[in-house]
């Protein structure tokens, strides 16, 4: 068991994310009481859109990385996903071309474009192992937020604060309130950790979880797989909250089993008695699954229900954008795409979860499909299990990993007016292409909706 | 950082709610490598409304954004800032924000100020009537004043020391170097390594 560094006490009152908090203050690193608590950081993961003006800008000053031994570097959010990088356009490949550069200088390791271990930030840090419980764990990119399925305080930042880290290993942040998601029950056949997370957006909002640490527990919760956890915290920023996290357990460490030893012991385990500033509960008997109809992920419906009337001049801007009209069923609703991919469902096993709705099925044919696994490891993976034939022989592109049309960085987006279900995170105006609208669901989901055409109850395919 | 004392200047309303970091500026234009440069791309695709505020030329040289509740929300995209403050804008008000926007406008010197959802209104409404009304932000004394009110709002003192000494936070933390040095000596071995 790690001992606690921060010198705080130990009380079985404090929540997981007061505990890993407290083991990452730097003692004597601020000025006075008043400043911020100095954070140290033990994972600096970076990719090629947020870090160069951040290097620039050490440059510029004359200093160094201070820990690049702490710091992995990864190219996914503008890589093509058939070509290489020679199908990338001349500003993507400029900023690869920077980063492998910055890389090189301050002899950070980096998984570039065509290497084994590239793939999407949040998908390979879990997969090298570099996840582990009890860390702290910060990229520029909001959805870190991923990393906190492994017990680990895990964050976004922007680029200041990424050179900020890559010159001192440190962060000056203000202590957050702890909020509880409490999932308790079965979840029904069709219904995945997508679903769980879909759902509580519906009913927290998209600003709910603001100004808070996020720790999900409940029996919903301690029977996800990792990967389903992944999911989830990947999530949280969805609904505003700085960090989710699911407390370390025996899935965890299976999970983590043929990766470098993590620490085990009473320290990152739950504290059932733990005290937080809030809680919500959720009934997972009554989650079902879920499609996003609007412009938020807040803007969510059964698959079995209707387009709501709309309450607020969001709604209304979005119903216009998404081109629907209160009181159609959802199921009426036809796609143009299907994309599954993303740091939120492009694991091993969320490929899987398509391919078993894809299985002797054939994509429609007035749909375009498209399987961007989330790393080069889960690509080889599924290729190893045969997935890629199931998904290729029903009519789906099988390619190479990246972020892809989850931003639409790299060449694969939507036309304008073009919907598509979508295994991503969020359905903003324009996310996967400008004039685009984005369907957020599972991979079953999507899966189902690629091979009926339409938005779909994955449960009257299974 | 150059200091942030007071800003102002006439306003421009955003009456809208969610505006997320991929509205702001959306993602062709994230391929930069450089800090600067971004303001003709700010909010690009809503421009292309031609009723957009930001093509009435009542609000040319608006140097103060008034929106809905949690503005930048979404990615950790940095541009955003850079593009608000490229188009010349110096503060954002709205009722609430999205966390790490917020922590990347201070560190861009937009100041990001949270005001209560009635005062939020009376400052939009008050633009949209009269484009040429204008409102100043003082950081010392945390108040937003125009013509007939002054609105307080609350400003995390150690922000707000950066902002008006104009800090540069790195160089802020580099003094606790031996500290660092201390904790990172002290970091248990079981920690992975990237290496």
């Amino acid at each position: 068991m790690p001992p606690m560094s921060g010198g705080a006490p130990m009380t079985s009152r404090r929540t997981l994310a007061q505990k890993l908090w407290d083991a990452h203050v730097v003692p004597g690193g601020r000025a006075d009481d008043s400043a911020p608590d100095l954070l140290y950081v033990d994972l600096h993961l970076v990719h090629e859109v947020t870090s160069p003006q951040a290097f620039e800008g050490l440059r510029l000053a004359g200093r160094k990385v201070r820990r690049p031994d702490l710091t992995v570097a990864t190219m996914d959010h503008n890589v093509p996903t058939r070509g290489g990088v020679r199908a990338a356009d001349d500003l993507s490949r400029k900023q690869m071309e920077v980063l492998a550069e910055n890389c090189r200088r301050e002899g950070i390791p980096l998984h570039q474009i065509g290497s084994r271990r590239q793939g999407i930030v949040h998908v390979i840090g879990p997969e090298l192992g570099l996840t582990q419980p009890g860390m702290l764990i910060v990229c520029g990119d909001s959805h870190t937020s991923t990393h906190g399925a492994f017990g680990a305080l895990a964050f976004g930042i922007g680029t200041s604060e990424v050179e900020l880290v890559l010159a001192t290993q440190c962060l000056p942040q203000r202590r957050l309130q702890d909020l509880a998601v409490t999932v308790e029950g079965d979840l029904p056949i069709g219904v995945t950790a997508k679903d769980v997370a879909l759902g509580l957006i519906g009913v927290a909002g998209t600003s709910g979880g603001q100004g808070h640490l996020v720790e999900y527990r409940g029996s919903t919760i301690a029977g996800l797989s990792m990967e389903g956890r992944m999911t989830l915290c990947n999530m949280s920023i969805e609904w505003g909250a700085k960090a989710g996290m699911v407390a370390p357990d025996e899935t965890t460490f299976k999970y983590l089993e043929r990766r470098p030893s993590a620490p085990r012991g009473p320290a990152w385990e739950q504290a059932l008695d733990a005290s937080f500033d809030h809680e919500i509960r959720v009934d997972a008997t009554q989650l079902a699954p879920y499609v996003t109809w609007g412009t938020n992920p807040g803007q969510v419906v059964a698959v079995t229900g209707r387009v709501p009337a709309p309450r607020s001049d969001t709604d209304e801007r979005a119903l216009r954008y998404m081109d629907l009209k209160a009181g159609t069923a959802i199921e009426d609703i036809t796609i143009d795409r299907v994309f599954i991919g993303s740091c939120t469902n492009a694991r091993i096993e969320d490929l899987r979860a398509a391919a078993r709705i894809i299985r002797g099925r054939r994509v429609h044919p007035k749909v375009r499909a498209l399987v961007v696994p989330g790393s080069t490891t889960v690509k080889r993976a599924a290729e190893d299990e045969g997935l890629d034939l199931v998904f290729k022989s029903a009519g789906f592109e099988w390619r190479s990993a990246g972020c892809s049309m989850c931003l639409g960085m790299n060449p694969d987006i939507l036309a304008p007016g073009e919907r598509c279900a979508s295994t991503s995170n969020r359905n903003f105006e324009g996310r996967q292409g400008s004039g685009g609208r984005t369907h957020l669901m599972s991979p079953p989901m999507a899966a189902a909706a690629a091979v009926t055409g339409h938005l779909v109850d994955v449960r009257e395919l299974v | 950082m150059e200091p942030v004392v007071k800003v102002g200047g006439r306003m421009a309303p955003l009456d809208r709610a969610d505006v997320d970091t991929d509205q702001i500026i959306p993602k062709q234009f994230l391929k930069r490598i450089e800090r600067t440069g971004y303001g003709p791309f700010l909010f690009f695709d809503w421009r292309q409304e031609p009723s957009f505020f930001l093509n009435q030329p009542g609000f040319d040289g608006a140097a103060v954004l008034v929106a809905g509740a949690n503005f930048g929300c979404g990615s950790s995209r940095e541009h955003a800032p850079w593009a608000i403050r490229d188009a010349g804008f110096k503060a954002v008000i709205a009722p609430s924000f999205g966390d790490i926007f917020r922590a990347n406008s201070f560190k861009t010197g937009i100041l990001a100020i949270t005001l209560p959802e009635s005062q939020v209104r009376h400052l939009i409404d008050l633009a949209s009537e009269d484009a040429t009304a204008t409102v100043e932000i003082d950081v010392r004394a945390q108040q937003v004043r125009g013509d007939g009110f002054a609105y307080a709002f609350e400003l995390d003192p150690f922000i707000k020391e950066c902002l008006v000494k104009g800090l540069d936070e790195i160089g802020l933390v580099e003094r606790h170097g031996a500290a660092i040095s201390r904790f990172e000596s002290s970091r248990m071995s079981w920690l992975p390594s990237a290496r």
